[in-house]
């Protein structure tokens, strides 16, 4: 099932979404088009995976082999919901997408081994986890002035649930920019799967439902404009809408 | 104040030298009250902005990997399952013999601070509190502390808030961190590169900080390392003291002295 949070008629509220439309909880199906979009998922811990597919890593200099996987948190404030809006900086000159698939948790867990982690899997979304390199800085490499900006992590539309996804590790990810294929990958190519991932940061940490894992993106980062419609879309999960627009939006007209 | 048991937050006030508190008329002793953790939203904490730390690391910011000092605050996140409260036992990992003390003004927001100048930034805070950021000793700063950094029970926070109008300038605290009894570090916000003031305009030109973020403004140089059974207190001038107690990870889930 695909579980939605959206806002309609004044009121945030739950709601599932099939072929007829979306369902709230309150009884009413409504269409797609007369929802707003939120979050699926109000988050607690968001982990983000940089560097996590040998392409990726690739195609921006770095050696795949490393040390230690390279994780980092995000702010509940970069998330914005299915056909949000994100900023694009006047004075950058790349800012790119990543298409991800995220791995929402629903069970508190430390210590997890590789063959139960899906047990403390509830379902997935789609995340574009939007970077701007003109700001990246050598210290806690990627710096939150990158990785860290309000709106900048579209998710959405809908978190489906695990059952729901036969093989996580092996979907489709392609991002379009004005209908243009610019990304097209798959989970398969993950240097460390989803149950290597649960294993390793539970490893060191208690993992609690609500907590989301942004898995990281294959090749094909390229930069955004703006006016560009940004679709990052991920096989038997979701197709996320996101436009880029400039500063002057944050302004009085 | 989040007292233990207590859904709502407490109001009370404080004589920091009788190590007393006032609630609703009563008077309580600070050891008598089960303190929670009094913070509600997500806490970032700035590397690099005592001038004694950031000039400890000057030399290697010219090589590899740094290549630049560093332009904008240099921040990172302590996600909640960090979170612990004045008086919980601090967890040291197994395979680890020494924790680092990191001793932090941990800055309260009390509305939402988007793109704040530096003239009203202190408009934004609630108060103040203090918070002992905790790390697994490391040299490398080039990529996010996350295994350094965000293990269970590595962030004390508390005993309480301290509303902003009960500190007289937040660039103007002396900080004294005690080990078992004895003073190991003495450090001072005045020597803060970027003030509390800037340091929140800066960061939230990027970043929006949300009513019950906390936002740490630095650890000082040479932080005090600690091992299991050490008792640790840290006293901010004007705030407060906050003390917990090393503890192995297993005999420390919730627990208390």
């Amino acid at each position: 099932m695909k579980h939605a949070r959206v806002a309609y008629d004044g009121l945030i509220q739950e709601a599932t979404v099939n072929g007829d439309g979306v369902q709230l909880l309150d009884g009413r199906l409504v269409t797609e088009d007369e929802v707003v979009w939120l979050p699926p998922v109000q988050p607690n811990t968001i982990f983000a995976l940089g560097l996590n597919y040998a392409d990726h890593a690739k195609e921006l200099s770095f050696s795949a082999v490393q040390e230690e996987p390279l994780v980092f948190f995000k702010g509940p404030n970069t998330l914005i919901g299915h056909k949000g809006k994100t900023v694009r900086p006047n004075d950058v000159t790349f800012m790119h997408y990543e298409c991800e698939l995220a791995v929402v948790l629903g069970k508190q867990g430390k210590h997890i081994q590789q063959a139960e982690a899906y047990d403390y899997v509830r379902g997935y979304t789609v995340a574009n986890d939007y970077a701007i390199r003109d700001y990246l800085e050598n210290y806690y490499r990627p710096n939150l002035r990158v990785k860290n900006r309000d709106g900048c992590t579209p998710i959405g539309p809908w978190l489906v649930d695990k059952e729901d996804v036969h093989d996580p590790m092996n979907l489709t990810l392609r991002t379009y920019i004005n209908g243009k294929k610019t990304q097209d990958g798959t989970t398969a190519d993950m240097l460390l799967s989803i149950p290597q991932l649960i294993e390793y940061l539970s490893s060191f940490m208690t993992l609690y439902p609500g907590d989301i894992i942004l898995t990281g993106t294959p090749k094909g980062s390229v930069d955004t404009v703006v006016g560009d419609e940004v679709v990052t879309e991920i096989e038997g999960v979701g197709r996320l809408v996101n436009t880029v627009v400039g500063e002057e939006v944050l302004q009085n007209s | 104040m989040k007292l233990s048991g207590i859904q709502p937050i407490q109001e009370g006030k404080v004589n920091l030298n009788e190590q007393e508190v006032w609630i609703d008329g009563n008077s309580y002793r600070n050891k008598e009250l089960s303190f929670d953790i009094p913070i509600t939203g997500t806490i970032y904490g700035t590397l690099l902005n005592y001038r004694n730390a950031y000039t400890q690391l000057k030399e290697a910011m010219y090589q590899e990997p740094y290549q630049a000092p560093p332009q904008a605050p240099v921040l990172y996140i302590k996600p909640q399952n960090t979170l612990i409260a004045a008086g919980s036992l601090i967890p040291i990992p197994e395979e680890e013999q020494e924790l680092d003390m990191g001793a932090a003004l941990g800055v309260v927001i009390g509305k939402t601070a988007s793109k704040i100048d530096e003239f009203h930034a202190l408009d934004f805070v609630e108060g103040y509190t203090i918070v002992n950021d905790v790390s697994i000793p490391h040299d490398s700063v080039y990529r996010p502390p996350v295994k350094e950094k965000a293990r269970d029970g590595f962030c004390p926070v508390g005993p309480w808030i301290m509303s902003k109008t009960a500190v007289h300038n937040p660039n103007e605290l002396e900080i004294r961190v005690l080990v078992n009894g004895e003073l190991r570090q003495k450090s001072n916000t005045n020597q803060l590169i970027r003030s509390v003031e800037k340091l929140l305009a800066d960061i939230t030109e990027f970043m929006t900080l949300a009513k019950g973020d906390v936002l740490l403004v630095g650890v000082p140089e040479n932080p005090p390392r600690v091992k299991a059974k050490d008792h640790i207190h840290i006293e901010i001038d004007q705030i407060g003291v906050l003390e917990n107690t090393i503890a192995t990870e297993k005999a420390s889930v919730g627990g208390r002295l």
